[in-house]
């Protein structure tokens, strides 16, 4: 088995604080080494997962958030694949630790988010898919949400109360979680109130955007074990793969599928074959999963996550959601954290969170919505232009 | 002031007035018969193919309402949109192309609402006014449900 051990997880909680992501970084990063019980002077290499915001790219992440914990000499890489930035950043780590080129490795993605949509880069960007979608439709990411989510009533028969119940129980789990920006029960009634933003989906249908900071100190099972970290959580699984052609899902930020006219479509969609690659590496199938943390950047994707991880058939999403199998207490809890619909979206610093969840859920200490004997676990989300992210591990 | 018309991307769509000439340009591999919106004018992206010609093509005139939404806020810049106007609503429409089997977004014609629209409709493209600046006014491509044009 190719682990790699979970020594320390630590979070800054998310928020809409106003402060720079350096200092949600480094707060999470501080809070990941006192869990590891590790001194930052023993870390050999840190990977930052950027934001796109701040000057260059999260000051180019990795130096960032070593310099502001005091530069020690360590090996430093930054990374950036969008949603996907944190699972490249681990998988970074991994690879490292794994080819002998570093013990211990600290990961780090933090985010101070604007206000409202997320739009393109500036400037007049002509041959680029995404300053292109903004410029000629203004296709907002909530627009595609809506698209999908209009798509799975006309094919599936969803409806827009499912979508709404998918808020309900991610808003249960993250009032449980300290680290979430929105810790209040929300009713399907709240989420119909509240106002359409792309049809069919509302306000509290998609998810918003936030700050917030997230880290993990991993190492190797050799070292885990010379440092007395007992039974670790461990990373047994990355699937960073990209889509095969044709994709024949309209995804943002692209204006136009592939054709499949001189190619068939593959037999799994991209999301699934995300999960394929991750199962695959990790010897595990969905039945072996205790729980999932899925990228609900809208109630509706989270459906699509359902089927795509193989948690039920194709069309059976919103049927197990229904069972209440994915809240907690349920089979298979999903987003027991409360998901992106507690937390909102700190973009490179998600993939890392959802982690730092799947850490403590498997060493029994997430309190209140603590699974019950989980044993593996499976994050997944994908980054913009086709950065496949998932995460098993397992205790 | 007449307003010179102008498409909003170079290429994409054929340019004059009518109605029933205009269509969708995509380029197709002389080599594997993959077709490319927007076009792709240097590589062909099948990965079992070696390139071959990227020719320009009309994409089909018709197609089916693969899903739709609308926009209830503003979208961010570089969207052209005034600030100090109301915001209009509008819908946007993926449709699925059936002899180039892939699925192109648009927005709907204006006055076209989410109520006009289901999965499955037949729709064709029509040309239509993205923005209107001073001088220009940036051409586009719609998509207009078949039966509202009876
Ligand atoms: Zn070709």
């Amino acid at each position: 088995m190719n682990d790699v051990a979970v020594l320390g997880a630590g979070m800054h909680p998310w928020g809409k604080w106003g402060r720079s992501f350096v200092e949600y970084g480094t707060a999470a990063a501080r809070a990941a080494l006192a869990d590891a019980g590790i001194g930052w002077q023993d870390v050999r290499s840190v990977v930052g997962a950027d934001t796109v915001r701040g000057g260059y790219p999260g000051y180019v992440a990795g130096a960032t958030f070593a310099r502001a914990l005091g530069w020690q000499g360590a090996r430093v890489t930054s990374v950036y694949a969008a949603c996907a930035s944190g699972a490249q950043a681990i998988d970074t780590a991994r690879a490292q630790i794994l080819a002998g080129m570093a013990e211990v490795v600290l990961v780090v993605g933090a985010d101070s988010a604007p206000k409202g949509f997320f739009a393109p880069a500036g400037g007049d960007r002509p041959d680029d898919p995404d300053w292109l979608r903004f410029r000629l439709l203004g296709a907002t990411n909530p627009a595609y949400f809506g698209l999908y989510a209009r798509r799975r009533m006309a094919l599936h028969g969803d409806t827009t109360d499912d979508f709404a119940q998918v808020k309900v129980k991610n808003a249960a789990a993250g009032a449980l979680n300290p680290y979430a920006r929105y810790r209040t029960a929300v009713s399907a009634r709240q989420v119909a109130s509240s106002p359409v933003v792309a049809d069919p989906l509302r306000l509290l249908d998609i998810c918003a955007t936030s700050d917030g900071g997230a880290a993990l100190v991993l190492s190797s099972m050799a070292y885990a074990r010379r440092h007395g970290a007992g039974v670790p959580v461990r990373i047994r699984a990355v699937s960073t793969v990209t889509p095969t052609y044709p994709r024949t899902v309209l995804d943002l930020p692209d204006i136009a599928t592939d054709s499949a006219v001189a190619v068939d479509p593959p037999a799994l969609g991209f999301g699934e074959s995300i999960a394929r690659a991750a199962y695959e590496e990790a010897g595990l199938g969905p039945d072996d999963l205790s729980l999932a943390e899925v990228y609900d950047l809208s109630t509706a994707l989270e459906l699509q996550w359902y089927e795509d991880l193989g948690l039920c058939g194709p069309g059976e999403g919103a049927k197990l959601l229904r069972e209440g199998a994915t809240a907690l207490g349920g089979r298979i809890p999903v987003n027991a954290s409360g998901g992106l619909a507690s937390f909102g979206e700190a973009v490179p610093a998600q993939a890392v969170a959802q982690v730092c969840e799947l850490t403590w859920q498997l060493r029994g200490t997430a309190g209140e919505r603590q699974v019950a004997g989980a044993r593996a676990g499976m994050t997944a989300n994908q980054g913009l232009f086709g950065h496949g992210s998932a995460v098993v591990a397992v205790r | 002031m007449t307003r010179v018309r102008r498409p909003v991307v170079a290429g994409w769509f054929t340019e004059g007035d009518g109605d029933r000439e205009f269509r969708l340009l995509g380029t197709r591999c002389g080599a594997c018969t993959a077709v490319f919106f927007p076009r792709e004018d240097s590589f062909c992206r099948n990965p079992g193919c070696t390139g071959g010609e990227l020719a320009e093509v009309p994409l089909s005139k018709r197609g089916r309402v693969w899903s739709y939404t609308a926009g209830r806020y503003r979208p961010p810049a570089p969207y052209a949109s005034d600030p100090d106007t109301e915001w209009e609503p509008y819908t946007l429409v993926a449709v699925e192309l059936e002899a180039e089997r892939m699925v192109v977004l648009g927005q709907a014609v204006p006055g076209v609402t989410v109520e006009d629209l289901s999965v499955g409709a037949e729709v064709e493209v029509v040309p239509g006014i993205l923005s209107e600046d001073a001088d220009t006014a940036w051409t586009t491509w719609h998509w207009r449900p078949v039966e509202v044009d009876r």
